[in-house]
């Protein structure tokens, strides 16, 4: 379970996060949205520790992870996956080398590690692309790399942070099924970040809105979709204000 | 005015703060040999191999230079084999060392910070972390240790070049004998001038590399930033590498 309590983070004297709080139960994918700059990525880096709040903090596994040392905190980074933005693949590694990264801190040997990129390359529809450079890959192959990076871990959570920006509605649409395949396949633990209503609705079993540094409102995709909340309406419908 | 001197120094006390913070992180990932043994193996050959031909350029035209210099400077006064004395002191001492380690602090040290911005930029060190990986371990030491390790190699190797084209030039140019050349350039010849010249060669290249990779991880804000730190990268470690060598001649040399 991950727990977000009171979280406040700023950057100088732009306060980003105003106590934020949210639940993410064991199995469930939570999906949070929001307008651009209003932190949600900030609150994704904060469960791995990229991220330290200011006050509040982020609880996995009953772990405060602002109070784990480095150890601790590589222990429980070895049980999430993290999907970046623009899929931060290493440049100068082939996709092989990239999914095989992780794996390479655990005591696993070749063959192992070999068949584990394998297959995580083979759910998200990659097979064969093992040596080619993340500049010769579209956009979509290159998040699909990234996923395959994060469920290669085999991670008990799997973080997305903006998994379909820039895509185009086709391939967007093929990341949203390989992010659902994931989580009923691996029964992982998920949490999206998006501004992205069709995959917030396509991936979510719950969706949080966050606004102004907190959730506006959380609630299944049914109660999201039927609120009554202007911000949020206003947010879910792309209405200019 | 005192506002102004008192933010400065909190600026410079927090700047030391954080390059104290940052070699502590190093030297706590030094016990992780298994991440870093490996990768300095490949930025040994990219600092050293890869930086001979600049070095080695570089070496080439200062020993002909220093040569025919000296002849001018010695004419009618001086004995003409204190050319071969002025050309080795002056390469080992000084000129191979300082100068390389200059040129090299363009090459190397703009590359390093270039690398690590980008990769900073485009969350390839978050990512790293996300993978458990320590940063240091697997980006810092390496470079660090490399650079260290891989100068005094191309600064002994500038240095031979440079007395051997000045020892040429002295041949064709100047109408010195090899011999009238070894004997001055064995004249005031004491092993410190070698150890001295190769040892501040390695701190040299340690700090190109940390500077590098200080400058590189501190930066912000897209391609802009990578341009600002690769530039910023340059320049700081051209004044500290001068600071050092004065440094060291106030030490060692006394």
């Amino acid at each position: 379970m991950i727990r977000f309590q009171d979280v406040h983070k700023a950057f100088g004297d732009r306060a980003v996060l105003t106590g934020f709080t949210l639940d993410v139960a064991d199995g469930e994918t939570v999906v949070i949205i929001g307008y651009s700059g209003t932190g949600k990525s900030v609150a994704l880096k904060h469960v791995v520790g990229l991220l330290l709040p200011d006050a509040g903090d982020v609880i996995v596994d009953d772990h405060a992870v602002s109070t784990l040392d480095r150890t601790a905190l590589t222990a429980l980074r070895r049980d999430i996956g993290f999907v970046f933005q623009f899929a931060a693949l290493f440049d100068s590694m082939t996709v092989f080398e990239n999914v095989a990264l992780g794996l390479r801190r655990r005591d696993l040997s070749d063959d192992t590690i070999a068949e584990r990129v394998r297959d995580a390359l083979a759910l998200v529809d990659l097979t064969g692309t093992d040596d080619r450079l993340p500049a010769e890959l579209s956009g979509g192959m290159r998040k699909r790399v990234g996923i395959a990076r994060a469920i290669a871990l085999a991670p008990r959570y799997i973080l997305y942070d903006e998994p379909t920006t820039g895509l185009d509605p086709v391939t967007a649409a093929v990341i949203d099924q390989l992010m659902v395949r994931t989580q009923e396949r691996l029964g992982v633990t998920g949490i999206v970040v998006t501004h992205d209503m069709r995959s917030a609705y396509t991936v979510g079993d719950r969706v949080a809105m966050l606004y102004e540094g907190r959730v506006r409102q959380v609630g299944t995709v049914a109660e999201i979709q039927e609120t009554q909340d202007p911000v949020v309406r206003q947010f879910i419908e792309g209405r200019p204000a | 005015m005192i506002e102004q001197v008192g933010r400065a120094a909190a600026e410079a006390i927090k700047a030391a703060g954080r390059f104290g913070q940052f070699v502590a992180d190093m030297a706590r990932a030094l016990p992780d040999v298994a991440v870093w043994g490996r990768l300095t193996l490949v930025q040994m050959r990219r600092v050293g191999v890869d930086s001979l031909p600049v070095a080695l350029f570089i070496a080439a035209f200062t020993g002909v230079v220093l040569a025919l210099q000296a002849s001018y400077t010695f004419t009618g006064t001086v004995p003409l084999y204190f050319v071969g004395t002025l050309v080795g002191k002056t390469m080992m001492l000084e000129l191979g060392p300082v100068l390389v380690s200059l040129a090299l602090a363009g090459r190397v040290g703009a590359s390093m910070a270039a690398e690590l911005g980008t990769m900073k930029v485009t969350e390839q060190v978050d990512a790293l972390e996300t993978l458990a990986y320590d940063p240091q371990s697997f980006l810092v030491l390496p470079r660090v240790i490399a650079g260290t390790a891989m100068f005094p190699v191309i600064v002994a190797l500038a240095v031979l070049t440079g007395i051997v084209t000045g020892w040429l030039a002295s041949l064709a140019l100047l109408d010195l004998s090899t011999q009238e050349f070894l004997k001055g350039l064995k004249l005031f010849y004491r092993f410190k001038d070698t150890w001295f010249g190769l040892f501040k060669s390695a701190t040299f290249g340690g700090t190109i590399a940390l500077v590098g990779c200080i400058v590189g991880l501190g930066t912000r804000g897209g391609a802009e930033g990578v341009g600002r730190s690769t530039t910023r990268a340059v320049v700081y470690a051209a004044v500290l590498l001068l600071v050092l060598d004065a440094f060291w001649a106030l030490v060692l040399l006394r």
